[in-house]
């Protein structure tokens, strides 16, 4: 009985908690959010306004801007070969390095799927790589590596192939970037093998009784459970690749002859070297419309290849 | 029988020549760094002696500095950035996870979106605002945004966080406003306990992120005795006509040992992280 009470009691007392909690929780909702509300407006949202306003001065950080309307942009659009070859440069190595990495990370992760004895300490190997991703430390390696005498000339001396300085030629100082980062696939692979856990192994056995090859498996069901997966990484990794900076201010300084100078590098260049601040916030603002669309159209296309489990079951 | 087993060594033989393939260029850079310069071209991967003088003499290369100093500024500036991120996106996660309050939804949409934000679009207005705060030089445009659940990562970790906080059972939290606990009580003496291995998690990647930060730091810090690690490895390429790449290359090998150590201690939290993140397939 009084036990009975007692719970009845406690019932009723959380209920009248909740209620309270109502009224109560708003304020303490808004003052557990406030660090970021706070960061969020003073230096995500006004910044954005401000650097659109900018996009429409002359402003060198040390004198006030100055109201130039839409010359910066005019400027860019029409008259400014370096934007063009740094915006051609940046979608060649997005366009090469995202599906490669991609493609790379899947088939690696479905490898390492697999129920093999030590699988650990290959996983520990294969992402080492990813590990040290971005640190100047790789870019310095990278630099040595497909220098002169560096060692991939070392490896081909051994085939006879003769010497190529790789990172100081227009035609190969590009790829040398996109295979650095397809090398680093790390991070999109840990993505993968998440997903490939999720998927019931009863898909493979009743499709195995059923006489599918491998090849058939994973096109019919690896890539499709997976798609939902290959969206988020090919969204996330795109949006990066386009910010690519600290490797070709690194290794190759944008050169040789601007052959990889990206555009998030032209940005710095005209922001911290001429001190253009207003030129450099038009940039950054037109990077953002075509980071923009780029993303956009994945999205509109996943529309066509992405297929989620409550889809199938709601057909099932 | 047989045919498994054949296909057990397979596997390990292409697990083993793939790890090969991609330790192949760090396994050359511990060689490397143990050569002389002339040494450099020889195709071998170890030198015939070992100079383990690139290691001495690259830890003082730099003129009136040496690494050590560069490498208390980066501990300086990570500690900073690592206690504010803690404390500001625990807070903030604990908001969205477990308090009702109006247009939530709509903030917790706004915190997704700057997670996909280029940071070029508010870098020129953010630095001129440090700038006229007299910020520039200091590591205040680094603390500062992570005290406000920003900076590098920041939404990231608020959002790994939200996840992880959602799967702790609510009923914890009504037990304890019964036995009249406030809000602060609950995050502070139930939800964060629970939380620890994400927050490891997040400052795992909150380290490794900021370690590994080049452009921030390029921009805000410009008198070398500020100088963190990475913009003290720059200015060693910069500052050799004659490049020592031994030194360089020894130095470098040296810049990625923190985030080496971290990994290997905390390997189990770093797959947990990403998994809990709830990306389903």
């Amino acid at each position: 009985m009084s036990a009975l009470n007692r719970v009845r009691q406690r019932q009723w007392k959380s209920f009248s908690l909740r209620l309270r909690g109502r009224w109560e929780s708003p304020v303490a909702g808004y003052l557990f959010i406030s660090p970021w509300l706070i960061g969020f407006l003073g230096l995500t949202l006004y910044p954005m306004i401000m650097s659109l306003y900018y996009a429409f001065t002359n402003f060198s950080l040390l004198e006030a801007p100055q109201w130039v309307g839409w010359k910066n942009y005019n400027l860019i659009l029409t008259n400014d070969d370096t934007f063009v070859t740094s915006l051609k440069v940046t979608l060649l190595f997005v366009v090469f390095s995202v599906p490669l990495k991609l493609i790379f990370a899947l088939l690696v992760a479905m490898l390492l799927n697999k129920d093999i004895k030590g699988i650990s300490a290959y996983r520990l190997m294969i992402y080492f790589p990813s590990l040290i991703g971005t640190s100047i430390a790789v870019a310095i390696l990278w630099k040595n590596i497909f220098s002169g005498d560096g060692f991939i000339n070392q490896i081909l001396e051994v085939f006879g192939i003769e010497g190529y300085s790789w990172v100081n030629d227009p035609r190969t100082a590009l790829s040398t970037l996109v295979v650095l980062v397809v090398w680093q696939f790390g991070s999109s692979m840990v993505i993968f093998l998440t997903g490939l856990k999720q998927i019931p192994r009863d898909y493979y056995e009743a499709s195995s009784v059923d006489g599918a090859s491998k090849i058939r498996q994973f096109f019919s069901i690896t890539l499709p459970s997976l798609s939902p997966i290959i969206l988020f990484n090919l969204v996330l990794q795109t949006i990066g690749s386009f910010q690519m900076f600290t490797q070709a201010f690194i290794i190759t300084k944008g050169g040789p002859i601007n052959s990889t100078y990206m555009y998030a590098l032209y940005l710095y260049d005209r922001a911290f070297g001429r001190l253009q601040m207003g030129y450099a916030s038009a940039l950054a603002w037109i990077l953002l419309i075509i980071i923009g669309i780029a993303t956009a159209l994945i999205f509109i296309s996943s529309r066509y290849w992405v297929f989620y489990e409550n889809e199938r079951k709601g057909k099932a | 029988m047989r045919r498994a087993s054949m296909g057990k060594y397979r596997n390990h033989a292409i697990m083993i020549a793939f790890s090969l393939v991609m330790m192949y260029p760090v396994v050359w850079w511990l060689g490397a760094s143990l050569k002389k310069n002339e040494e450099m071209v020889s195709p071998n991967i170890f030198p015939s002696t070992p100079m383990w003088g690139n290691y001495v003499d690259g830890w003082t290369a730099i003129p009136s500095y040496s690494f050590t100093h560069f490498y208390m500024n980066s501990f300086e500036l990570i500690l900073g950035v690592l206690f504010t991120t803690i404390i500001s996106c625990s807070l903030v996660a604990f908001g969205f996870a477990r308090l009702d309050f109006p247009l939530r939804n709509f903030w917790f949409s706004l915190v997704l979106i700057t997670l996909m934000l280029p940071g070029q679009v508010t870098l020129i207005p953010q630095y001129s605002m440090f700038h006229s705060f007299g910020w520039v030089n200091t590591y205040l445009p680094f603390i500062v945004p992570h005290s406000l659940a920003g900076g590098t990562g920041g939404s990231f970790f608020i959002f790994l966080l939200v996840q992880f906080i959602r799967g702790i059972p609510k009923e914890l939290d009504e037990a304890a406003k019964i036995d009249g606990c406030n809000w602060f009580g609950i995050y502070w003496r139930i939800v964060m306990p629970l939380t620890k291995p994400a927050l490891v998690t997040v400052m795992i990647y909150c380290f490794l992120w900021n370690w590994d930060d080049f452009f921030g730091h390029l921009i805000y810090i410009n008198s070398v005795d500020k100088y963190t690690v990475q913009l003290a490895l720059r200015l060693f390429i910069d500052s050799q006509d004659a490049m020592q790449w031994g030194q360089l290359l020894a130095m470098s090998l040296v810049s990625i040992l923190p985030a080496v150590i971290i990994f290997l201690l905390a390997q189990k939290y770093f797959v947990q992280g990403i998994a809990s993140t709830g990306i389903k397939g």
